[in-house]
């Protein structure tokens, strides 16, 4: 009989100027990684919503990852910066979710970096499965349900203003 | 869509895909999702019987979404999209699933099979979102306008208008020309500088298709690519060009002296004057800063020197509205000024000049036709001694970056010193040698072989005046001795630093500049001929130190991009862009400052420029109220993905067990 093991559920939202890329690089030359990532390609990482990471959370991902350029080599000049403040606020806001801030992680990888983001894929796999299934309060009683939509409208807004 | 008929086409890419990926089981499994009408499979999807099978489908299963799961979207996303335009389906309802680069490729097993299929489910669920959009079209003007006459400028406007289009070329001073004007002779082959420009300068100005602005200033740039509205004022110049015969009595006449710009002050020039005898436009100017007789009271010599009867005291500025397509800036540089820095003795010990005063004391038309003299007394230098990195690679006090071009120049002076004083002696200090150019390395080497000139590693200490002398205290690192030189004259290669007004102009222009004041590029590595303001296009120092063939080089690269603006039928974008939602949207204007190229203005509510907006989402993110988003990657989409993602599958649990 099988061992019942838990595999590690991540959505990754990827640029599609480096991180995107550079996951097609990392095939491109056979860079074998966990197969535990399904990538949404993105326009930016500045274009991520807080609201989608909560939202991935609370329908079962155990993990987020947010790929996107190197600081200064944003193809949209910025929005990496604002991805990075986002994401800061986001973990903040996650921990008094009682989800472990870990969950959501924002990386830069670039468009060159097949071996980078190979290595990136297999770490946060590991790091995740290290953290065990996603059990936070998100998406159990129809109340947190509530109070993560309202959560993530504040760090929204908390976010933008900042 | 309203009602979802979405067509899935896995490809087995041969077996790049279904060596690994079991293709049957995920066009099976694809079948089975909602909205799904079609789903099939064939081993190049790319091929002529590939497409035509998409296109065929389109027709007979009326198709309003396609998901080919294959390869990148970055291989084939055009591909398909172009197959399914001409099959009569709006291209935007194609999008690709990558189940190559990111799955097949990468992994193994019934895992690679699963993960085939979320990915595949996810970019159904975008296709079910997607709506048919069209490309914003808008029709432009035909004319470039190129701001700053140096090489660069040059290039750019001769190169715009022997392409058949109209140019302005905005100069600041009196004459088109720039720094390349000023050099002596240029490295590595020693070609004079003047020779080689001055017939460029011609040819701008008998150019059927240039009007060059000289005396004139960008006041205001209002519109956007394409469309731009800018105003320039043409300042006065008192002479009337079409009189002047250019026979210099008035500057006889002119009883006023004033330090000469072109000749970085090692001369005077008279209120008067004509920058250099080639100047185009070739009339002299009158300096309305210097001069005596405009008002109160009229001094008048010039005036009634000249039998031409070409000055006229009473000429006005001239604002001039003019309507462009295409920018090209290309502002050039200066080097460090006196003012801003003390070290070395420069601005203070007369001996001590920067590079370009040393360019013009070298140059065969400058102050002592081409003889180098010391300014104090005129008398020939016997030991000079060049200090490269005057100001650059000093994080501390002056400049972080490399200057570029002086370690070139710097042997070219020392090499026209020899040539000029060959029982000279001079000495260069360095921190490296950079020659990375065609020719440069072997034009150094040269120097420091054939010349005799003796190149020291190392800093200078202190550069101070003793008796006639200046006396140079430094350190050569490479034997560990202290190095002292007494030099009749000190040449500083000054850094580079961006022409004074360019931060004033990039605010015009709306493009941005970087910590240093260069214009800075939209991307460093894939775009650096152009601002993130579409329409506008860099070329030269003003970028970047660069040396003259850089600078003519990105002088075309702009010009072609500007020909690529300025020859096409109308200006068409990408619909795949912000678009504000009105009942939703407060104007708070939260998005505005998101923005990077200004695309967004806030009125009654949020207005995004389509031609502006490059799609990027950090707006759509940043609204609070959900009243921008961004077509085709809707928050509802994304949520959709998500959920198609990270779907629970019973047999989940135990993958990889």
């Amino acid at each position: 009989m099988a061992e019942l093991k838990h595999e590690p559920k991540i959505a990754a939202f990827l640029c599609r100027w480096c991180a995107y890329a550079g996951a097609d690089l990392a095939g491109t030359n056979r860079l074998a990684y966990p197969p535990n990532m399904i990538p949404i390609r993105v326009p930016c990482s500045g274009r991520v919503e807080p609201a989608w990471v909560i939202e991935a959370l609370r329908s079962g991902a155990d993990g987020v990852l947010i790929g996107g350029c190197h600081p200064g080599d944003c193809h949209y000049v910025s929005g990496n910066y604002k991805a990075r403040r986002r994401v800061e606020l986001l973990r903040d806001v996650l921990a008094g979710l009682g989800v472990n801030p870990a969950r959501v992680k924002l990386v830069w990888v670039s468009a060159s970096e097949g071996v980078r983001f190979a290595q990136v894929v297999r770490d946060y796999v590991e790091e995740i499965r290290g953290l065990g299934p996603n059990r936070g309060e998100f998406g159990v009683p129809e109340e947190v349900d509530d109070r993560a939509g309202r959560i993530a409208q504040a760090v929204e807004q908390a976010v933008n203003h900042g | 869509m309203a009602q979802p008929r979405i067509g899935v086409f896995v490809c087995h890419c041969g077996r790049n895909i279904a060596g690994t990926v079991d293709v049957e089981g995920v066009t099976e499994e694809a079948s089975r999702i909602p909205g799904v009408v079609l789903s099939t499979h064939y081993d190049y999807m790319c091929s002529d019987p590939g497409q035509e099978m998409v296109a065929r489908a389109i027709r007979e299963h009326r198709l309003n979404g396609v998901v080919v799961a294959a390869c990148s979207p970055g291989m084939h996303e055009e591909t398909f999209r172009h197959a399914a335009q001409a099959a009569g389906l709006n291209p935007y309802l194609v999008e690709m699933a990558n189940i190559r680069e990111q799955c097949s490729w990468v992994h193994r097993g019934a895992a690679a099979t699963e993960k085939a299929s979320r990915i595949l489910a996810t970019v159904v669920e975008k296709v079910r979102g997607n709506l048919p959009l069209e490309p914003s079209t808008m029709g432009h003007s035909t004319k470039c306008l190129v701001i700053g006459g140096g090489v660069a400028g040059i290039q750019a406007a001769l190169d715009v208008a022997n392409a058949g289009y109209e140019v302005l070329l905005v100069e600041r001073s009196p004459s088109i020309g720039g720094r390349m004007a000023q050099l002596s002779e240029t490295f590595p082959t020693l070609d004079c500088s003047q020779c080689i420009l001055t017939p460029k300068m011609v040819e701008v100005d008998r150019h059927p298709n240039i009007r060059v602005l000289a005396n004139s200033k960008i006041e205001e740039v209002s519109g956007f690519v394409g469309n731009w509205d800018v105003r320039i004022r043409k300042g006065a110049t008192y002479v009337d060009p079409d009189k002047c015969n250019l026979c210099g009595d008035c500057v006889e006449a002119c009883p006023v002296r004033v330090p000469h710009e072109f000749e970085e002050g090692l001369t005077e020039r008279a209120g008067i004057y004509i920058p250099f005898p080639q100047a185009i436009p070739s009339s002299y100017t009158l300096d309305v800063q210097s001069c005596l007789g405009l008002k109160p009271l009229r001094c008048s010599e010039c005036a009634k020197a000249c039998e031409a009867g070409a000055i006229n005291y009473d000429m006005q500025d001239e604002l001039l509205e003019e309507e462009v397509g295409a920018i090209v800036v290309a502002t050039g540089y200066e080097t460090l000024p006196k003012a801003a820095m003390a070290e070395y003795g420069y601005g203070e010990i007369a001996d001590v000049i920067s590079g370009l005063e040393y360019e013009r004391m070298a140059s065969a038309s400058g102050p002592t036709q081409g003889e180098i003299r010391c300014p104090s007394d005129g008398r020939v230098p016997k030991e000079v001694v060049f200090i490269q990195c005057s100001g650059s690679r000093d994080p501390e006090l002056y400049k972080p970056y490399c200057s570029k071009i002086c370690c070139m120049y710097t042997a070219k002076h020392a090499l026209l010193y020899r040539h000029s004083v060959p029982d000279g002696q001079a000495y260069v200090f360095y921190i490296d040698i950079r020659a990375g150019g065609k020719g440069y390395e072997e034009f150094v080497q040269r120097v420091m072989e054939e010349e005799r000139i003796l190149y020291l590693r190392g800093k200078v200490a202190k550069v101070f005046q003793d008796g006639d002398k200046v006396m140079v205290w430094g350190a050569d690192t490479l034997t560990g001795r202290r190095v002292e030189v007494a030099a009749d004259l000190v040449v500083l290669a000054q850094a580079v630093v961006p022409s004074q007004g360019v931060v004033d102009l990039a605010r015009k222009l709306r493009v941005s500049v970087d910590e240093h004041g260069f214009l800075k590029e939209a991307h460093p590595k894939l775009r650096p001929l152009e601002a993130l303001a579409a329409g506008v296009f860099l070329a030269g120092a003003a970028q970047g130190p660069k040396d003259i063939p850089e600078a003519v080089g990105q002088g075309s690269g702009a010009a072609a991009k500007a020909l690529m603006l300025l020859s096409s039928p109308e200006l068409v974008h990408s619909p795949e862009i912000a678009e504000v939602a009105e009942h939703l949207c407060s104007a708070c204007g939260i998005c505005a400052p998101q923005c990077p190229y200004e695309a967004i203005t806030v009125e009654d509510t949020a207005v995004v420029n389509e031609m502006l907006c490059e799609g990027c989402g950090t707006c759509v993110a940043a609204c609070p109220s959900g009243a921008m988003n961004l077509r085709n990657l809707a928050d509802s989409q994304v949520l959709a993905m998500l959920h198609a993602a990270l779907k629970e599958h019973e047999e989940a649990e135990v993958l990889g067990g």
